[in-house]
């Protein structure tokens, strides 16, 4: 295939960008002055910010996505799905930098900010992969440094002990799932996912036992990635052990990631015609996520009632949160899936400022008190107004109550579920949600209604860092009122290029 | 219908939603400033809803009047359309397009319904801001919550558009717990804030996933077999010309329940319609915040532990909502589970204005008795409904009026005497009347409200809820078994009717020991009469009962030419 450069150069545009980025910030904190140093964090965020408009100017040609059309020797989709995610992770990592930047240990060291930049980088190929061998590299670009981050405080017991149980359970996940991988490979002869399905379709009539195997084994290592039960066990103790500013970033990246790549490589290489041996490969992946997403979301909420420590109980809130995701990856059997797919990006583009918000006014409380207790947060209306009111928009759109935006992503969730046939998935959700806004009134109560002994030692919030957190906040809401349209459009386009 | 314009109705919401975030940018030791900038919002909003409510008949540009029109077309003896005529109702619509693909618009309107609902929202926002007037903690972050909530609650009776009802509903519901939980009765609050939030989230969200259904079930008709309904009504300019198909306008749902898109037969079970399986979810989602037993539970505790101001909105207005949505979303969206499901849900109402009658005569606590009272008159108001004839529901839509009304004074009245006397124990508690006798005053005018008596408000609301059930006992009768029970709506009136004699019971009971009798000079030395700001809350909320008792017209016939066209889809005449 001739390869026109011209053409094809936007599609990988913000990734070229990334990379820059990283050699920039390196050598700017290895040689730079002390000064320069300073600002890495300012170039880092800038830079991703300003990496965000790239897929916004350069949107997809219609008539090539639509037709299935791969860039760079068939390894990139260049598609609305990608775009969307791609910005979404930008603005991420870009408000990570910005929330880790006073935090001692972690946002002083220039090296941080530059693990936040390659791991973006992963995550912005897993949004756009279209080749078996591209999704597995653009997995582990994002994986590693996200292992790195959790032990980031080297000489922090915790953060080691959080590092080093993420890598284990995150290179077993890997393993599984290359092995899925390899069993797709070995029976289709392909590595293209379009190619596989188009190969599995052709005649493979014996091979339904290893197509399967190869399915349940490459869920298994998308269910480690977005934390779905009972793959969930490392995401408390990872959550509670890094460093804040880590964990905020790991729950948002690589959860956004990982939805993309799913909702693209189950409509990519199984998708709803596709039948072995008189089976519909669908039915099986839909039954298998259904029960995967329930178990999820209901034994997250649970869970999370118990909670003392506020890092635990939102990590046990975002794996209730993965298995509500679930239900829009569900709803993809449905006949028609743009309601599904835009229900899944709008959903994360939503949860990714939403979480950066709660954890964003978390790590400040943190950094300031030094405590992670619940109990501790008492009287913070009275400590600090702002960021008792920032925290509260956070765990209000986590629990779906307007004006914030969870309340349309919930929305649209549930109504993917009904389009598709799934009222009582539809109904067991709303249950959740809420059981869900039981524990996050709880945060809320006692920030505003109980006393605690410090009531009346104020919380300063640094200048800076309170603009991003209103930033963000300003955005939760708009993305709940006025801002719905443009982006659920944008989304609902996704399906346009699966 | 073009709806294009600035609406008075939009300014009526977001007056209080700015005027909340600004009190939240103020400075909080600047307490003059935060209740100035709250009592200009809230008067703003009453001068305005007073502009709808009295404006609302000439806005309504028909020949000769609505309701006039509305007779003649009974007259005639045309077909009615119960949509048609609902679209003829609306007045100071606005519609801006929000979500374009799927139908989700920003459309507002009153009808005869909800036109009198906006008034006793615009009443008792101001009420509730001045009764707190004094509160101590945090005033700014009270003020800019109790703003939200004002909001919220006006957001549910104008919306057009069955997703913004949701939209306003849920938004309602954060602001009143945290009221609660923060500025509440300290014994009581968490546990009671909780408790109503969980129950009011409960019921919306199910409605929420039946609304969810409805939407696919119309626009699958209006796309499928009603294409030609959908060209027509787009074409005589019913709906919006840029709807689609597809779409969350309150309009289009009627359009779609008229011309039977939810009759449809859902699960593969015969005889199971669409409409027979959700109607219990909407009705009954919503009925939770109108208290319908046994969904009642949480209303004592929550107006109990609730702030004066909260109690004042949440028992006033919140509880309406709860029955307007009911009527709005449940009864007027698929008229034919009505027909099936009300016959027996009457019996809840029942329980709920005898029980919940019996229990306010039972209680020491003074605030107790007023909420259990509520829970017995809003049983009324959902007897009215289950009526499914005029008479019947026009009452029901007036005793939301009346109820809201009085119930926000007797919670005023009971903040007024606790502020001062520092203790609801009624047996405790007495000779009030001579240290305070506007609040004694107030009160009894609300006692008698309550208890029926003719002159008030409350005769007129309750009178023709009799009278419908009473008519409409004709057609229904109960098979137990072998054994048939005729006309049991009657019989439900006379011992409803009873209920009433124990309100008259235990609202005596109350003035006669808190008002009257010995008053104890040396432990209530320093209870002294009660401020401007007071006397103005009681005057706001006391005075509508008098004007509608002694001048029904003045809200009837607009609650009638609201109810009309629910009649038309409902088969009656």
């Amino acid at each position: 295939m001739e390869l026109d450069l011209w053409a094809q150069l936007p599609s990988v545009l913000p990734e070229i960008g990334l990379t820059t980025l990283a050699v920039v910030v390196l050598f700017a904190d290895i040689y730079g002055s002390p000064a320069t140093r300073r600002n890495v964090v300012l170039v880092s965020a800038v830079g991703m910010a300003l990496l965000a408009l790239a897929p916004l100017i350069w949107q997809p040609d219609p008539a090539l996505y639509e037709n299935g059309a791969l860039l760079w020797g068939g390894m990139v989709n260049y598609d609305p799905l990608s775009q969307i995610f791609k910005v979404m992770l930008l603005l991420a990592g870009a408000l990570a930098c910005l929330m880790a930047a006073g935090d001692k240990g972690v946002g002083d060291k220039g090296e941080f900010y530059l693990i936040v930049i390659v791991a973006t980088l992963g995550g912005l190929m897993m949004s756009s992969a279209a080749d078996l061998i591209l999704v597995f590299v653009a997995l582990e670009t994002l994986s590693i440094p996200l292992y790195m981050l959790a032990s980031f405080r080297r000489g922090d017991q915790r953060s080691a002990e959080s590092g080093m149980k993420y890598f284990l359970y995150g290179a077993f996940a890997s393993a599984i799932m290359l092995f899925g991988f390899s069993l797709l490979y070995g029976f289709t002869g392909a590595t293209n996912l379009a190619g596989i399905a188009a190969a599995m379709s052709a005649g493979l009539d014996e091979g339904l036992v290893a197509v399967m195997t190869a399915l349940v084994m490459v869920v298994v290592g998308f269910g480690f990635k977005i934390s779905a039960v009972p793959f969930h066990f490392w995401t408390p103790d990872v959550y509670e052990g890094a460093p804040t500013p880590v964990t905020a970033f790991v729950s948002v990246s690589s959860k956004a990631a990982s939805f993309a790549l799913l909702l693209r490589f189950l409509t990519a290489v199984f998708p709803a015609d596709l039948a072995i041996a008189g089976v519909l490969i669908q039915d099986f992946w839909v039954n298998l996520l259904v029960v995967v997403s329930i178990v999820t979301m209901t034994l997250g909420n649970v869970v999370a009632l118990r909670q003392s420590n506020i890092k635990r109980l939102l990590a046990y809130s975002s794996i209730a949160q993965a298995g509500y995701t679930l239900i829009g990856v569900v709803a993809l059997q449905g006949a028609d899936d743009s309601l599904a797919v835009a229900s899944v990006s709008f959903y994360m583009f939503m949860y990714v400022f939403t979480n950066l918000l709660v954890f964003g006014g978390v790590i400040l409380f943190i950094a300031k008190t030094n405590t992670e207790e619940i109990s501790d947060m008492a009287g913070l209306n009275r400590r600090s107004p702002w960021l008792a009111l920032f925290i509260t928009i956070g765990l209000l759109s986590l629990g779906g109550i307007p004006p914030a935006a969870g309340f349309f992503g919930k929305f649209f969730l549930f109504q993917a579920a009904v389009h598709s046939n799934l009222v009582g998935l539809a109904l067991i959700a709303v249950t959740n949600a809420i059981i869900a806004l039981y524990y996050y009134l709880v945060v809320i109560k006692v920030m505003y209604v109980d006393i605690g002994p410090d009531d009346d030692k104020p919380i300063a919030i640094p200048r800076f860092y309170g603009w991003s957190l209103g930033i963000t906040a300003l955005l939760v809401i708009l993305l709940g009122t006025v801002a719905v349209t443009p982006i659920y459009d944008w989304a609902a386009l996704g399906a346009a290029g699966l | 219908m073009e709806a294009t314009g600035f609406s008075i109705l939009t300014a009526i919401i977001f007056i209080p939603i700015i005027a909340g975030v600004v009190i939240l940018f103020l400075d909080r030791k600047n307490r003059d400033l935060v209740r100035g900038v709250g009592v200009t919002a809230a008067s703003a909003v009453l001068a305005l809803s007073l502009a709808v409510f009295f404006g609302y008949d000439n806005y309504v540009k028909t020949d000769g009047g609505l309701i006039e029109q509305q007779a003649a077309m009974l007259e005639s003896g045309v077909e009615l359309s119960g949509a048609q005529m609902f679209v003829d109702a609306l007045a100071f619509e606005q519609r801006v397009v929000w979500v374009e693909s799927l139908g989700i618009a920003y459309h507002v309107g009153v009808d005869g319904v909800s036109a009198p609902m906006v008034l006793l929202t615009g009443m008792v926002a101001v009420a509730g801001v001045l009764i707190s007037w004094n509160i101590e903690d945090r005033l700014r972050e009270f003020m800019a919550f109790f703003m939200f909530l004002v909001a919220g609650v006006f957001g549910v009776f104008i919306a057009v558009d069955l997703f913004m009802l949701f939209f306003f509903y849920e938004l309602a519901i954060f602001p009143m717990y945290l009221l609660i939980a923060g500025w509440g009765w300290v014994k009581l609050r968490e546990y009671a804030a909780m408790k109503l939030t969980l129950y009011i989230l409960v019921g919306s969200v199910f409605a929420l996933v039946g609304a969810v259904a409805m939407y696919f079930a119309a626009g699958a008709f209006f796309s499928g077999s009603g294409a030609d309904v959908f060209e027509a009504a787009v074409a005589s300019g019913l709906l919006p010309a840029d709807s689609g198909p597809y779409s969350w306008s309150i309009v289009q749902f009627t359009l779609a329940a008229e011309n039977g898109a939810f009759g449809i037969d859902i699960l593969g079970i015969e005889g199971l319609s669409f409409a027979k399986f959700w109607f219990p979810f909407m009705f009954m989602g919503f009925g939770v915040l109108a208290g319908v037993f046994p969904f009642h539970n949480w209303s004592p505790d929550g107006h109990v532990a609730a702030p004066t101001a909260v109690s004042m909105i949440h028992a006033g207005v919140l509880m309406k909502v709860g029955a307007f949505a009911a009527l709005r979303a449940g009864v007027q969206l698929l008229p034919e589970g009505a027909d099936i499901h009300l016959p027996w849900m009457v019996f809840l109402t029942l329980i709920n204005v005898v029980y919940g009658a019996l229990i306010a005569f039972r209680q020491r606590d003074f605030k107790y008795v007023i909420g259990f009272s509520s829970v017995s008159h809003m049983g009324l108001v959902s007897m009215g409904w289950a009526t499914m004839n005029l008479t019947g529901m026009t009452g029901a839509g007036i005793q939301m009026f009346s109820h809201g009304a009085m119930t926000a004074l007797f919670f005023g009245v009971v903040g007024m005497v606790y502020d001062r006397s520092h203790t609801r124990d009624i047996p405790s508690l007495g000779g009030f009347m001579k240290v305070m006798p506007w609040v004694g005053v107030a009160f009894v005018i609300g006692g008698l409200t309550s208890m029926g008596m003719p002159g008030l408000s409350g005769f007129i609301a309750e009178f023709p809820i009799f009278q419908g059930m009473w008519a409409a006992s004709e057609q229904i009768t109960l098979q137990l078994g072998a054994f048939q029970l005729s006309n049991y709506y009657s019989v439900i009136v006379i011992i409803s009717a009873l209920g009433i004699v124990i309100t008259a019971a235990y609202v005596l009971r109350v003035a006669g020991q808190v008002f009257f009798g010995e008053f104890d000079a040396e432990r209530f030395h320093d209870v002294g009469n009660i401020e401007m700001t007071d006397r103005i809350v009681l005057i706001i909320l006391g005075a509508p009962l008098i004007i509608l008792g002694l001048y029904p017209p003045i809200m009837a016939p607009m609650i009638e030419s609201g109810i009309r066209p629910l009649i038309a889809l409902l088969g009656g005449g």
